[in-house]
């Protein structure tokens, strides 16, 4: 089955992932040396489930689905309980993160707002504030700043933004930031411009100040906050991509429809985006041979001679949807993984491909 | 027979321009208002031979604003230009464009496909596989995202 959402942590002492297998369940696997055993399942969605997100702090799960709802999981001695919150959306919830202090957590949705979470001691349960303006579409991706106040959003209306969840409940003014300094709750801090295409991914650089969303239209750009912000795109030749993530400040790794992850890189100094290499370098197959027969049966068909079979060489064999930064963090990643349509998970470490390719270089 | 006596004028009211949610598209009209290629400098060219002056002069700016005739205008200015090529300046022509120009042809390809005339999806087709060949598949994936169509 498809694994279309996966989160990925490195607990403590273990490492275990949650992943959905495109259902409306949430299966937990845990590693055992070279195996992966599955010791949970999760079922309370009744709806597939878009969004997961473990918090590794708090050990907590967080999930999100098509059924408009979302719910905390905590694992209480061996079974993950889950605790409903309302969203208060009349559209399938379709991403869900936790800020980087766990104490909240936003989820994007069909019903064109994102949905800020916090606990309310008092009333002991989960409650949310909506931010709504100026936002036209369904919301695609999410990403926290690190001052665990500004999220990212891109989203179907053709934008990516970055807005203040500050909740006063739970946490201080913030400090200000490169992308303003006045964060009342749902002020609009960037708004891009001059890209196309629905928003599919989003991400900031580990100090905040940059911001990189992945588009419909082949783009892949970067904001770099300041006075005003200064926006680099590069339209590419590829298929859309569908995720992306820092891997240093500079870098990037970007991978969709095309089924490889791939490098880019920002210079600021220039102004540019440039593609860095594909980072899934097929092994070469044998190439049959063909008879002439053979040859002139392609001409005729396929108006070409070449053996080129409908095979993907690439480790993915389906579109790749997720990303995730296993190891290393934003700034210095040294594993991250890959998650597909195929129903594979791959995890890539850095150092190996840099290695290996050899005119691959992270900046 | 059963007959509707009641009126039903309420059908013809479009209940979503009341929806205070509605998705408004903003046309940000940043660059001055383009009315495509000049049809005579562009005739004079093909008539001189100078077709690639010609095309660059088609392609250099295409209309923006939303007025179906002046699109087609536009479009009627760079076929012309594309069916009078020879097939063996096509790849040098696709290949002095950056890559916004490609989209741009690209965008014009696609809008000849859709009513083909006596020889030109034969050309289109040609010019299609040179376009590919440097825009790639981002290329065709713009000129169904594009905001901004010729």
């Amino acid at each position: 089955a498809a694994v279309s959402n996966s989160s990925l942590t490195s607990c403590f002492t273990m490492n275990e992932i949650a992943l959905s297998p495109n259902n409306h369940e949430v299966h937990i696997y845990k590693k055992g040396g070279n195996n992966w055993t599955k010791i949970h399942v999760l079922k309370e969605h009744n709806g597939q489930v878009t969004g997961i997100d473990w918090a590794p702090e708090s050990n907590r799960i967080v999930t999100c689905g098509t059924d408009r709802n979302a719910y905390v999981w905590t694992l209480k001695g061996d079974a993950w309980k889950p605790t409903l919150v309302i969203l208060r959306i009349n559209r399938a919830a379709r991403c869900v993160k936790w800020s980087p202090k766990e104490n909240k957590f936003a989820v994007g949705s069909g019903s064109r707002l994102i949905s800020v979470c916090y606990f309310e001691q008092d009333n002991d349960w989960w409650v949310c504030k909506h931010i709504k303006k100026p936002i036209r579409s369904t919301i695609l991706c999410l990403d926290w700043h690190p001052n665990n106040v500004l999220l990212a959003a891109g989203s179907c209306d053709f934008k990516c933004r970055i807005f203040s969840a500050y909740i006063k409940e739970v946490e201080e003014k913030p400090a200000p930031t490169a992308w303003g300094s006045k964060m009342p709750f749902g002020e609009v801090m960037f708004e891009s411009s001059g890209t196309a295409g629905w928003v599919h991914g989003v991400c900031f650089s580990e100090s905040g100040n940059r911001v990189a969303w992945a588009s419909h239209d082949s783009t892949v750009a970067v904001a770099e906050g300041g006075k005003s912000a200064v926006i680099t795109s590069l339209t590419t030749e590829t298929l859309p991509l569908l995720c992306l993530t820092f891997i240093t400040e500079n870098s990037l790794v970007a991978a969709g429809h095309d089924c490889y992850p791939a490098l880019f890189v920002y210079d600021a100094g220039k102004g540019t985006i440039t593609f860095g290499g594909k980072l899934d370098v097929p092994k070469q197959s044998a190439q049959k041979g063909l008879t002439a027969r053979e040859r002139f049966q392609n001409l005729d068909k396929k108006a070409t001679s070449e053996t080129k079979e409908a095979v993907l060489e690439s480790l993915h064999k389906n579109s790749i949807s997720q990303l995730s930064v296993l190891e290393g963090g934003k700034a210095k990643c040294t594993k991250f993984s890959t998650t597909g349509m195929d129903g594979g998970m791959a995890i890539w470490d850095v150092k190996t491909l840099e290695a290996s390719m050899k005119d691959l270089k992270i900046v | 027979m059963a007959k509707n006596t009641l009126s039903s004028r309420f059908r013809k009211v479009d209940i979503d321009e009341y929806d205070e949610n509605k998705f408004v598209d903003e046309h940000h009209d940043e660059a001055p208002d383009q009315h495509g290629p000049d049809a005579v400098e562009v005739d004079n060219l093909i008539r001189q031979g100078d077709m690639m002056a010609a095309f660059h002069i088609a392609l250099r700016s295409p209309p923006n604003s939303k007025n179906p005739v002046v699109k087609e205008r536009a479009l009627a200015v760079v076929l012309r230009v594309l069916t009078s090529f020879k097939s063996s300046d096509i790849e040098p022509a696709v290949k002095s464009l950056d890559r916004n120009g490609v989209d741009l042809l690209m965008k014009y390809i696609y809008r000849g496909f859709e009513r083909p005339s006596e020889n030109s999806s034969a050309i289109l087709l040609q010019w299609h596989e040179k376009a590919f060949a440097v825009g790639g598949l981002g290329s065709i994936v713009r000129v169904l995202t594009a905001r901004k169509t010729v």
